[in-house]
């Protein structure tokens, strides 16, 4: 749309860049300028908060660097990624980490999707049900981590109560459980107003020819919605699994990653605070933003042409 | 559906509205029942209090503790959704309106630094807060506050300025309206709702932030409301502030409730107009 009113103003130049290596307008040069000049203020702080400080992470990563003992800073070469990396706590949080992600991404797919079917389909109270789904995306973590604390503290906690009186973040296996819930509870209104959003793109005209030809509700489920939802899926699981890589407030909360429940995050935040380690610190830092980047490009490329943005710069 | 429904059918949508309901607040509900217990009744794991007690609140609305990092979270907050969304706002015209190179790599840009995990960021930015005398500061917080806001803003933003018919701009103006008053009478009506949810959104990711709230400030000063209550301390050594730390949360609860229940609509819009049309 945006395109067409500026073809109004800018046709010939438009034309000419279509063709090639024109030379640009005086207008088309203007346009260009301000386009950049709006966008600078936005991209030098994003860069001066994320780019530079990783690069200076790559460099801090480098060093045995200790807080406590800042005259023994010194150039070390890769021996803090040889360290980190043959400690058993790196993968043990690394496990931790993508076991919590696999579940509470999967489950919360599931949930999420029937909560957009709800949202999409109920014959009443349409706005209590979004309201309601908004308080758990919108509650500050923290707070909510406090609630599934206390609820699963023996002798004080009605989830404790209902389960036997049970103490479950005491134990590693049962507090990834716990975590994993808080995660889900947190995350599906989320997924589902993602999902909720594609949707609405599928057009109901094909889901009642499909039902005149006799489909029943599961095929034209299987056949016709989730094929044309693919893409909202795709931004979805993507955003998702992304997130929950990272996951650090209700962790820090629950269990402060006692008992081997510590995600990648929570290693990195003792490592700088508790152990005053800038080095080793930043090379935790460097490791879980490749595994990110790689999360990232496996889903773009799974993506195709549907990643997002792919089509916001042909408008 | 123009279906003609029958009474098992709405009763079914009934139940299962029910259910998502009661699943959404019972965690929320359970803050506020905690919240309203008496130091004996937290010792007891009925749902619904059995005496009931303001001093909770009261206890925690009289200490410095909690009031001075929930003006911190309230200030850093307003400050930083304040300059994300003008930024955003620029940008996100200049993509929905301008023809410019460079334009695919800022969108890539800002998609990476949504997903991005902040812990990689907590060493370095640490280490250089630290050099700048931003530690424990408002302005440490607030930058990166900002710069995380930016994605949110320039995707929900440019996905709404996309939507303006900006032709009327232009009809003003042929009507005889100067620039200033075709903006100020056209086009910023038409783009407020768009700011003001992307503001809503921002302003949540603020209130809501804590690993950078517990790693870049170590005092009062700058300390927000979600890393105070992970600070709060009992009486005694040895009580956990179960009561106080459950009137905190549910007070910070209590802003994004009364969004949610105002801006239902909006919200909805802004979180999933970028993510489909983006």
């Amino acid at each position: 749309m945006s395109t067409s009113t500026e073809a109004a103003t800018t046709g010939t130049t438009a034309e000419k860049k279509r063709k090639g290596r024109a030379p640009l307008s005086e207008g088309a040069r203007a346009e260009r300028k301000l386009g950049w000049m709006l966008c600078a203020p936005a991209v030098i702080v994003m860069i001066a908060v994320t780019a530079y400080p990783v690069i200076y992470a790559i460099y801090l990563s480098l060093e045995r660097y200790n807080l406590e003992l800042p005259q023994q800073i010194k150039f070390v070469g890769l021996s803090n990624y040889a360290a980190v990396l043959s400690s058993p706590y790196w993968w043990q949080a690394l496990k931790v980490t993508v076991i919590i992600a696999i579940f509470s991404v999967s489950i919360s797919l599931v949930l999420g999707m029937l909560l957009a079917l709800l949202m999409h389909r109920t014959l009443f109270g349409r706005n209590t049900v979004r309201t309601a789904a908004l308080v758990p995306y919108g509650i500050v973590t923290v707070a909510a981590a406090y609630g599934w604390q206390y609820a699963w503290t023996p002798s004080q906690g009605y989830l404790s109560a209902a389960f036997g009186n049970g103490a479950p973040l005491t134990k590693e296996v049962t507090a990834i459980i716990v975590i994993i819930i808080a995660e889900i509870w947190k995350t599906t209104p989320f997924m589902g107003l993602l999902l909720l959003a594609g949707l609405s793109l599928v057009p109901e005209d094909l889901q009642k020819a499909a039902k005149v030809d006799g489909a029943t509700a599961w095929q034209r489920f299987t056949r016709i919605t989730l094929p044309l939802m693919k893409p909202a899926i795709l931004v979805a699981l993507l955003f998702r699994t992304l997130d929950s890589f990272r996951i650090f407030d209700s962790i820090f909360i629950l269990t402060a990653g006692n008992n081997g429940t510590g995600s990648v995050s929570i290693l990195g935040y003792d490592n700088l605070f508790n152990a005053l380690n800038l080095g080793v610190g930043s090379t935790i830092s460097i490791l879980i933003f490749i595994c990110v980047a790689i999360i990232a490009v496996a889903f773009i490329k799974g993506f195709g042409t549907a990643a997002p943005g792919s089509d916001i710069g042909k408008r | 559906m123009a279906v003609a429904t029958t009474p098992q059918q709405k009763s079914g949508w009934g139940i299962a509205n029910f259910v998502v309901v009661a699943l959404a607040l019972i965690p929320v509900l359970w803050m506020v029942s905690l919240s309203f217990k008496t130091p004996a009744a937290i010792l007891d794991p009925s749902f619904v209090p059995k005496s009931w007690t303001w001093s909770n609140y009261t206890g925690i609305l009289q200490t410095s503790q909690f009031i001075h990092p929930l003006l911190n979270s309230i200030g850093i907050g307003l400050i930083a959704t304040f300059i994300a969304v003008v930024l955003a706002s620029m940008a996100a015209y200049a993509i929905a309106r301008l023809n410019f190179p460079g334009k695919g790599v800022l969108i890539g840009m800002a998609l990476l630094i949504a997903m991005f995990p902040q812990i990689a960021l907590v060493t370095p930015l640490f280490n250089i807060e630290r050099g700048l005398g931003l530690f424990n500061t408002w302005p440490g917080l607030i930058i990166p506050y900002v710069a995380f806001g930016l994605p949110l803003g320039i995707y929900t933003l440019s996905a709404f300025f996309r939507e303006i018919p900006w032709e009327l701009e232009k009809a003003a103006k042929v009507d005889g309206a100067t620039p200033y008053q075709a903006f100020t009478k056209v086009i910023a009506p038409l783009a407020a709702p768009g700011m003001v949810t992307t503001a809503i959104l921002v302003f949540l990711f603020c209130w809501n932030e804590f690993l950078f709230a517990i790693s870049f400030t170590s005092t009062l000063a700058s300390r927000t409301a979600p890393a105070s209550i992970a600070y709060f301390s009992g009486s005694s050594q040895f009580t956990v502030p179960t009561g106080p730390i459950a009137a905190a949360a549910v007070v910070i609860t209590i802003p994004i409730i009364i969004f949610v229940v105002f801006f239902q609509r909006r919200i909805v819009a802004g979180l999933t107009s970028g993510a489909v049309k983006g």
